[in-house]
């Protein structure tokens, strides 16, 4: 099996599905000759034409709107935003009607589209290359969105994503694209849409988290096992809808939970999460719910100090898991 | 007896009672609504009314078994060309369960219907324009010889959605007909308000296509403006905007009164232009209809409706829980 | 025909009422379906109302100038026929008649949530010295809600732990009567285990039901407090090694050690009545009669007949009693009243090759002594020397309500005493 990084294993799966399917096709800014800001789509434009590796015209409602379209007549298209921050101007085509083409048509027509967008911040990327926008999407039933940590799951979740018959919105974290490696079979496999997945098992504290966070309470699980702390660590790998068994089942397994998201804190992901929890496992808590988030700024600053002062790092997630450990 | 102008356009008679009838009975639809909304029967209507020679002649120039058409809400005429029934529209306004365009769950005049290629719409107004240049580059890679039709207000025109679907279309030369149906009032605020250039098909210069402004009350000019279209466009030769201009002869909707905003004059005299009376008028100037065959043609439509009134009014809506299904593909 | 009525509509998404400005019919007037009646006027709108009938206006109700709510009624009308009648309803309204009534609610037996402690409701329980266990809950499967112990210390009569015991007692002394150790009381929920292939599934019924709740309330109720003596027992074993054969071959039945051990513990009993005690919630019962419930294991459970006035019988008095009642237990004959009234356990857990076990106290005594395996030891004597000696532990558990470490340990200390002089000389089996 080779070790590949992030951001390949995102090249292969699409690389992988459009050489098994005709009706699959790539759009968006500078993604053809250029093959994206990030090279996601290196070498496609080459292999499949471009025809099937579409550099749009710069604007978001269109490259959203015209890939809806598209999937209307039964196409799988991938489109991608080129930064997560700029999928704004494209949210009433994503929300109004993506999220609602089945719903509102009975079921009638369908909408099988992929967006794809970098997000995440620790790039020195400041208030809009930073940006974490899953929270906006998060309660517009019909959406799914995927998260996914290591290269493994990026390539299994991400051909899981263009096959489904639902919108979904596929975030990758750009910090991970090039720093996070990991083994990735060349088989042709997917992986479940909507699961979570342990990534860790322990029985002292309980992290549930998702992409670059994950590595982060790894790192810190490790440090901790060696003063007799064990950490288990769900990875959300869906953010929406959320895997609510796994959610409780992992809660209720230690009784102490640390949420860890590097979005806002207040109405993030791990606010929903938070919610199951008190819901489903008050007679299996064993501490409060702790969050560790960014602050309710708007996004993170440029200059580092202030960078540093929003990213949640390997530092603060093992902080916090030693303070709950502690409780 | 008039000029024939419409076998000029390859239509035969047949063809042009057929529009006619269309026409009247998207009108006669439309009045019925109203009652059964003043009734307190169902809760919002919105017209078609004035505009259904544009919405009945520019489909009657697209090939039904094949294109795609993105309607807005106003658009009964363009639906019932393409294969709604009344009976149809009228469980939508009811919102009953057989409703074909979302069993209930949308308002009146979101229309949809997969088999006959309405494309599912929303509220929000121009999010289909997009989408009619997706189906169209969709068509286009897989080689099929389609075209879409959309169809917006002139207030729509102004939404981002348009101009870069425009923009897209001229880019990638994709067989798209955008068609601006110019009724003057965006709700309340008159063209004026909405543009500042003369015409709606001004805009088409700057995506690279042409634009053309059309009668919107004479059905064989729209037939014809449409048919030049939709033939460039198989032609490859990328997408046409179209402007029809016509009146808005209700309110806006159920909900609104329009006598706050503009005068009755004005109504009265757009009214002499209506183009059921107008198209009626050429029909007959043309021999092809006299008064014993435009009654024939009322009564059959008449009846249509109120079968399809009644039909509707019975039929059940969709069990409560119902609402929970089809989010997603079911498993 | 059928009298229909025409209602005000609602005329805009946000209307709630209507004015009617006009009528444009009058009573007697025969109108056809979507015929205009009225004129009316709205915050959004001004329409005309149509008629849902064809057939004879028969009344107009609401007046020119009158502003009703939608919904209600403007006239009434002579219907031809009256086929839309259902669909004139409402649909929340026929959804909700659809609905059968549920609201009979069932008396609520379910107690699943009885023990299910909110943090809400531990902390008040704390705060306030409240006994859980005499709360009845009022949530659902029986939940004590935070608002069943607001309600309780807002009335101020708080159930503290020692009443709850008063009530314990009193059952106790009905129960006890009846069935000895096997008396039932309520157990907490069951615990979430899942069965996987292979395990085998043993309901709990019966005896074994009997004997788990009255552990469950000893161990729960009783603070318990354990003490070890070790006894020299080199002489007793001598003496009795020396009488076992002719004494079978005289008597019939065996001379066991535990009947020497029984006797002791009465004689001990007889000098620290304090341990021959009942707890009675408020008060304690020292009783005057020394009955000593003995443990007897069969396969399947554990009985406590007792051997009444021990104190008053010879070793060979108890050695026959114990040897009968062990018989009975073993053939199922043993009586309830076989188990009654006993005073202070003595369990033979050494029969078993134990040298140590913590007793759980048959409630309501004060105490349970285990007498453990004797094992031969090398053992530091007085003189320095080092010899082998057949030494025996005895477990002591006290329910530490009753009893303190002081006559507890004087208790074993005098036991230890009697069992170490028991020998030929000083002790007759007779």
């Amino acid at each position: 099996m080779a070790v590949i990084s992030y951001i390949d294993a995102v090249t292969m799966a699409i690389r992988e599905e459009m050489e098994r399917d005709s009706k699959v096709f790539v759009l968006g800014e500078d993604v053809g000759r250029k093959g994206g800001v990030f090279k996601a789509t290196q070498g496609l434009y080459e292999q499949f034409g471009e025809q099937r590796v579409i550099d749009t015209p710069l604007a978001e409602s269109a490259i959203a709107g015209v890939g809806i379209g598209a999937a209307l007549y039964g196409m799988r298209p991938i489109a991608e935003m080129q930064f997560a921050d700029f999928i704004m101007p494209a949210v009433n085509q994503i929300i109004s009607e993506a999220a609602r083409i089945r719903y509102r048509s009975n079921n009638d027509w369908n909408c099988p589209i992929v967006i794809r967008a970098p997000y995440g911040g620790g790039v020195h990327g400041a208030l809009y290359h930073s940006q974490s926008v899953e929270a906006v999407f998060a309660n517009q039933p019909g959406l799914k969105i995927v998260m996914p940590s290591t290269p493994y799951d990026v390539k299994g979740l991400l051909k899981a994503a263009i096959r489904d018959d639902d919108p979904v919105l596929f975030f990758e974290h750009k910090r991970a694209y090039r720093l996070i490696k990991g083994e990735v079979p060349n088989d042709d496999y997917v992986l479940p849409i909507g699961k979570a997945d342990v990534k860790r098992k322990g029985e002292d504290i309980t992290v549930i988290t998702y992409g670059l966070c994950v590595h982060f309470a790894l790192q810190a699980a490790e440090k901790l096992a060696a003063d007799g702390i064990s950490a288990h660590i769900l990875d959300l790998r869906t953010v929406y809808p959320l895997d609510k068994e796994a959610i409780i089942e992992a809660a209720a397994k230690t009784g102490k939970v640390l949420l860890i998201t590097e979005d806002n804190k207040e109405g993030s992901i791990m606010s929903e999460v938070s919610a199951i929890i008190a819901e489903h496992c008050l007679f299996e808590l064993d501490a409060p719910i702790q969050r560790l988030a960014g602050p309710d700024i708007p996004a993170m600053p440029y200059a580092p100090t202030m960078e540093k002062f929003f990213m949640v790092n390997p530092e603060k997630v093992e902080q916090a898991m030693r303070e709950l450990a502690e409780f | 007896m008039a000029e024939n102008r419409h076998s000029a356009l390859g239509l035969n008679d047949e063809q042009i009672l057929e529009m006619y009838k269309t026409m009247l009975l998207a009108r006669r639809i439309d009045e019925r609504m109203w009652l059964l909304n003043r009734s307190g029967k169902i809760p919002f209507v919105i017209s078609c009314q004035g505009q259904e020679a544009a919405q009945v002649g520019a489909s009657f120039a697209l090939n039904r078994e094949q294109d795609y058409v993105l309607p807005y809400y106003r658009d009964v005429g363009v639906v019932l060309t393409f294969g709604m029934t009344a009976k149809d529209l009228m469980l939508s306004a009811f919102a009953k369960s057989e409703d074909p365009s979302s069993g209930g769950r949308q308002m009146p005049g979101h229309f949809g219907q997969k088999k006959n290629r309405i494309v599912t719409g929303s509220s929000p107004v121009t999010t289909q324009v997009p989408h009619a240049v997706g189906i169209a580059l969709a068509g286009k890679m897989e080689g099929k010889d389609l075209v879409t039709f959309v169809t917006f207000g002139e207030g729509s025109s102004n939404q981002g959605d348009f101009h870069e679907g425009a923009n897209f279309a001229g880019v990638h030369k994709l067989p798209v007909i955008f068609m601006c149906e110019n009724n003057k009032y965006a709700i309340s605020v008159p063209i004026e308000k909405q543009l500042s250039c003369e015409r709606v098909s001004d805009r088409a210069i700057g995506y690279g296509m042409p634009g053309v402004t059309v009668d919107g009350n004479d059905p064989l000019e729209v037939y014809k403006a449409v048919k030049e279209a939709a033939d460039r466009g198989r032609r490859g030769e990328g997408p046409t905007l179209i402007e029809t201009v016509s009146y808005r002869l209700t309110p806006h909707s159920s909900d609104d009164d329009d006598r706050s905003y503009r005068a009755p004059d004005e109504v009265a005299e757009a009214k002499t232009k209506d183009p059921i009376i107008t198209f009626g008028a050429y029909l007959k100037e043309a021999g092809i209809m006299d008064d014993k065959l435009e009654k024939e043609i009322n009564d059959e439509v008449m009846n249509i409706v109120n079968e399809a009134t009644e039909y509707a009014e019975n039929a059940p809506y969709a069990p409560p829980e119902y609402a929970m299904k089809h989010v997603y593909a079911e498993q | 025909m059928s009298i229909q009525q025409i209602t005000m509509p609602q005329l805009g998404e946000s209307v709630t009422e209507g004015t009617i400005s006009k009528w444009l019919v009058k009573p007697g007037d025969k109108v056809n379906k979507y015929d205009p009646l009225a004129e009316v006027m709205t915050d959004k709108v001004n329409a005309e109302i149509p008629s849902s009938f064809t057939g004879i206006i028969k009344e107009l109700i609401a007046e020119e100038g009158d502003t009703l709510e939608v919904g209600e009624i403007i006239c009434s009308i002579e219907a031809e026929e009256s086929g839309a009648e259902l669909s004139d309803r409402d649909p929340e309204q026929i959804s909700q008649e659809k609905k059968t009534p549920t609201n009979e609610k069932s008396e609520d037996q379910n107690q699943s949530n009885k023990t299910r402690y909110s943090p809400a409701v531990l902390k008040l329980s704390q705060e306030h010295g409240i006994d859980l266990k005499q709360v009845n809950g009022t949530g659902a499967g029986g939940r004590i809600t935070r608002k069943d112990l607001l309600s309780i210390i807002e009335s101020g009569d708080i159930p503290k732990e020692h009443a709850a015991n008063e009530r314990v007692v009193r059952e106790q002394k009905e129960t006890v009567k009846n069935e000895g150790i096997g008396a039932e009381k309520p157990r907490p929920t069951a615990p979430q285990v899942s069965v996987v292939a292979g395990d085998i599934e043993i309901p709990v019924t019966g005896i074994r039901k009997a004997i788990a709740g009255n552990m469950l309330r000893s161990k729960q109720e009783i603070p318990h407090a354990w003490t070890m003596v070790e006894v020299d027992v080199t002489e007793l074993v001598e003496y009795r090694n020396s009488l076992k054969e002719e004494f079978k071959t005289k008597e019939g039945f065996n001379l066991t050690f535990f009947a020497f051990f029984v006797k002791a513990v009465a004689q001990a009993l007889k000098e620290f009545p304090q341990l021959n005690s009942i707890w009675a919630g408020d008060k304690i019962i020292q009783k005057k009669d020394i009955n000593l419930s003995i443990a007897v294991a069969t396969e399947e459970a554990l009985f406590v007949p007792v051997i009444k006035m021990a104190d008053e019988k010879t070793i060979k008095g108890i050695a026959r009693e114990i040897s009968e009642l062990a018989a009975k237990t073993r053939n199922g004959t043993l009586r309830s009243e076989d188990m009654q009234g006993g005073t202070f356990t003595v369990n033979n857990t050494g029969a078993f090759g134990s040298v140590q076990s913590m007793g759980i106290i048959n409630y309501p005594q004060a105490a349970i002594l285990q007498v453990e395996s004797i094992v031969k030891r090398p053992v530091v004597m007085n003189n320095g020397m080092i010899a082998v000696r057949d030494m025996v532990n005895l477990c002591l558990s006290l329910d530490h309500r009753i009893l303190d470490g002081l006559v507890c340990g004087r208790f074993l200390q005098r036991l230890k005493e009697i069992l170490e002089s028991t020998s030929k000389e000083n002790t007759s089996i007779y």
